[in-house]
């Protein structure tokens, strides 16, 4: 069992959560991430490990409310434990001192995106990065990307904050400006493809971060493939992160909507269950 | 050690094997019909999870054993991968003392209650035995009489717990709780080691949880034998992934002295045809994953899975027998099995075969799949078949499957799912240095001790053999877990 002994909202919905599990903390690495079971009868949801401390044998989680999983877990308190924690899984970024790495995360993807952005500048490299959402709440860790950034470019759709416009917007002015050796996405499917897109204009080297449906997590189910490059890959064996210019992200759209009217009816019904 | 032919000849002379034999003529005995397992209504189990076979009972099993004529050569041993003393068990329970015929078969089977179950039994005791090779007549129900004593023990409340040496503190570790690391696990214990078993997934059993569905071998049963084996010591840790959650060196530090992989053949082949990612072509691992292991079946858990009118499941082994039954009690009104070889070549066990006829199944013989379409959303609507007929025969002695040109249709399906093999996961042979694997992944071994190329590691069961039996991934945890023994024992007494 997994304990939490810390709990903090970003906002509404969006919490960090920092848990008890020692080995993982030691051997994880920027990318990995983890499989959580909240309860007896959850599913198996992927989070990126975002932190992890290996004194106190803790990992921090940074979990956005999407549907019922998420919703269970941020709706832990301290004290409270985890059903089951497995990791760390994945493999780890490929990082290294390149030069001027451009970090651009949408919505869900910040999370995931954090630990990258620590490495890339511990690794000493120039590390520019671009946060958008659709308002102001849900650009999360702001605070916590600046410190490791060394320029921060926010972009909301609705101006509530930063810049208004899409995320590409930002990080094509930052590519014109600038020469970039590299690029990272990581948001929703469409938000990598259209990034994707556009550093490919330019030629830069891009990896995006794909957050596909999982259920063990551990290369046994095929739950999370995906087309890179015309071949079959396992995002949770063989990533998650890939070359962004060679995933099939049409493809990964509609394999990520499977579930969607399951998935929108069991949340209605667990969020009426609080109202009870 | 004792000859085994001369083994099983003085067991067999004992008084009470003799009176036994005195007290049925065994023209009377052969003159007996097979005892019928009672199965449950094909058509109302095809709608719940009760277990098709509901096992013999007293009566029955009695009858059954005394077809047994005790034979003074039983070749029926010689078909066990483990090697049950079959005519001593049976005649255990021809003399009513059913709890003796469970310790017979725990001498050297671990958990007889799943192989009477799973076991393909008309392929290995039930090929060999006397019956069939000399009378050509339907075995002794071999596979049957072993669950009924298996079951008797655990209804009765009275599980024998093995005898176990006296601690030695040595610490080895067991990768995997499919069966092959559980009877390597139970060995171990019994000989005095401190064992943990790691396990990645959250439920110990392998495929024995998340494959095999309950229908077929309940859970409890599983759950049962695992809690005899924490009796006697063996330390569980799920959600622990051997070379990520630590490293082997990691645990060789923590005092782990040797190490038994058994990590099976986890990772779920696709044939690589187009339109097979759309959503609703699943792996059969996926698919029976979320039903068995994750409840997605059931409203209270929250894992979804997709209930499918029209399924097609590819493939013709036990795995797609499993899928295609599944599917059928979630409610397909049309539930196929698509299979590019005939009926006869189909490597599943012939009683699924048979209770997937029963239940409605249809047989798409000499067909394979060739493409998948897609509504707008993504969604598998239709897939392409393509007939097949029988060429000559391959290196498997199976006779090739060749593909009929110009014979392809269409059939509508709004689930699919994939059950054409599987391969051990890469994970193990990317970390472990010096690791000797086949092109086909799989990890070489020393057929005596199981031990691999790196000295302090052993394997056994699918990731040694690719996809194979349980019974045989026992056989494996067993001789592993003598061979590990032997070099524990070596490293001491060198070091003394
Ligand atoms: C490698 C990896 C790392 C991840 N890291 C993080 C993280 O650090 N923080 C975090 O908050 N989330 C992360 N995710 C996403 C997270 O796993 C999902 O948000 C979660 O599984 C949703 O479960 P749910 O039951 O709450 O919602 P569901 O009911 O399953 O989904 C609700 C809605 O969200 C959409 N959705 C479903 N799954 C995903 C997904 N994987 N990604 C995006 N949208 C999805 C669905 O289309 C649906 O409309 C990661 C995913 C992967 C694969
Ligand atoms: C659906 C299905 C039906 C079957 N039906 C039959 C049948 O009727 N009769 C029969 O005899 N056989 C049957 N089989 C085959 C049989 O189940 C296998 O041959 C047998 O389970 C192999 O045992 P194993 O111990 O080698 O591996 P598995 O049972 O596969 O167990 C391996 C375990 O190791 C774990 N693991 C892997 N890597 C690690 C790691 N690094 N750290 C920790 N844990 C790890 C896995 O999560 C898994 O739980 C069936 C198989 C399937 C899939
Ligand atoms: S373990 Fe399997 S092969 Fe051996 S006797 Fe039992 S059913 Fe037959
Ligand atoms: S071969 Fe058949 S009849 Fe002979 S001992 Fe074995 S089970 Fe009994
Ligand atoms: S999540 Fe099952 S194989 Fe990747």
């Amino acid at each position: 069992m997994n304990k939490i002994v810390y709990k903090e909202f970003f906002s509404e919905k969006v919490a960090k959560i920092v848990l008890e599990a020692p080995e993982i903390a030691i051997a994880r690495k920027p990318g990995h991430f983890v499989i959580v079971r909240v309860d007896e009868k959850g599913e198996r949801i992927p989070l990126t490990i975002a932190d992890a401390d290996t004194n106190k044998g803790t990992i921090t989680l940074i979990v956005q409310e999407v549907g019922v999983s998420s919703a269970k877990l941020i709706a832990l308190k301290v004290g409270d434990s985890v059903a089951d924690l497995v990791g760390p899984l994945g493999q780890a970024t490929h990082i290294q001192k390149v030069g001027t790495v451009l970090c651009a995360g949408g919505g869900v993807g910040i999370a995931p995106l954090y630990p990258i952005v620590q490495g890339f500048k511990k690794a000493g490299n120039r590390v520019i990065t671009v946060l958008a959402g659709r308002s102001k709440e849900l650009v999360i860790l702001r605070k916590e990307m600046k410190k490791y950034s060394d320029e921060l470019v926010i972009m909301t759709d609705d101006g509530s904050l930063g810049k208004k416009g899409l995320v590409t917007a930002g990080m094509e002015e930052v590519i014109q400006r600038e020469k970039v050796d590299e690029a990272i996405v990581i948001g929703p499917a469409i938000m990598m493809k259209f990034a994707a897109l556009t550093t490919k204009k330019y030629d830069i080297p891009t990896q995006a971060s794909l957050n596909t449906i999982m259920v063990d997590g551990t290369g046994m189910c095929g739950a999370c493939r995906i087309s890179v490059g015309g071949e079959t890959k396992f995002v949770c064996i063989d990533g998650p992160e890939f070359d962004a210019h060679k995933v099939d992200f049409d493809e990964m759209l509609k394999r990520l909507g499977a579930y969607k009217s399951m998935e929108a009816k069991a949340y209605e019904k667990y969020l009426n269950s609080l109202n009870q | 050690m004792k000859n085994i032919a001369d083994y099983l000849k003085e067991e067999r002379s004992k008084d009470w094997r003799v009176a036994l034999r005195k007290s049925m003529k065994a023209k009377e005995r052969t003159a007996r019909e097979r005892t019928p397992m009672t199965e449950y209504d094909p058509e109302e189990r095809s709608h719940s999870y009760v277990e098709v076979n509901l096992g013999f009972n007293e009566e029955q099993a009695l009858v059954e054993a005394t077809r047994c004529v005790d034979c003074a050569n039983p070749t029926c041993i010689t078909g066990c991968p483990v090697g049950i003393n079959i005519p001593k068990f049976i005649k255990k329970i021809e003399s009513k003392d059913y709890l003796g015929a469970a310790v017979v078969l725990k001498e050297t089977n671990a958990l007889p209650a799943v192989c009477g179950r799973v076991c393909p039994q008309e392929k290995q005791c039930e090929l060999n035995c006397f019956y069939t090779v000399s009378l050509h007549k339907p075995a002794v129900s071999i596979g049957s009489l072993e669950r009924f004593a298996a079951d008797f023990e655990r209804n009765s409340g009275k599980m024998a717990i093995p005898e176990i040496a006296e601690s030695n503190g040595i610490k080895v570790a067991i990768v995997g709780s499919g069966p092959a690391g559980l009877s390597a696990a139970g060995d171990m214990a019994k000989l005095g080691y401190d064992v943990t078993v790691f396990e990645a997934l959250h439920e110990i059993g392998g495929v024995l949880k998340y494959g095999i569905p309950e229908f077929r071998l309940p859970n409890e049963i599983v759950d049962v034998e695992i809690e005899v084996m924490r009796k006697m010591g063996v330390k569980f840790r799920t959600n622990f992934i051997v070379g990520r959650t630590a490293s082997f060196d990691q645990l060789r530090a923590q005092g782990f002295e040797a190490f038994f992989l058994g990590s099976g053949a986890g990772l779920p082949r696709f044939m690589n045809i187009p339109g097979e990612n759309y959503n609703g072509v699943f792996s059969a691992n996926e698919y029976l994953t979320r039903v068995n292991l994750m409840h997605a079946a059931s409203e209270e858990y929250d894992t979804p899975v997709f209930f499918g009118k029209k399924v097609a499941i590819i493939g013709g082994g036990n795995t797609a027998m499993d899928a295609v039954r599944t599917a059928r009690r979630l409610g397909a009104e049309r539930a196929m099995i698509v299979y590019r070889r005939s009926r006869e070549e189909m490597p599943a066990r012939a009683e699924e075969v048979k209770h997937a006829l029963e239940e409605g199944i249809e047989f798409l013989n000499l067909n394979n799949p060739v493409e998948y379409f897609a509504d707008e959303n993504g969604h598998v609507n239709k897939m392409r078949l393509q007939k097949m007929e029988l060429g000559e025969p391959d290196s498997s002695g199976r006779r090739r499957p060749l593909a009929i040109p110009g014979s392809e249709y269409d059939v509508d399906v709004d689930l699919v799912i994939v059950a054409v093999g599987t391969s051990p996961n890469p994970l193990l042979a990317k970390i472990i240095p010096g690791m000797d694997v086949t092109p086909w992944g799989t990890f070489k071994v020393n057929e005596e001790t199981m031990q691999t190329a790196v000295p302090d590691m052993f394997a056994g069961g699918d990731i040694v053999r690719g996809g194979a039996t349980v019974i045989l991934a026992m056989g494996d945890g067993r001789k592993a877990a003598a061979g590990m023994h032997a070099y524990i024992q070596n490293k001491i007494k060198n070091k003394a």
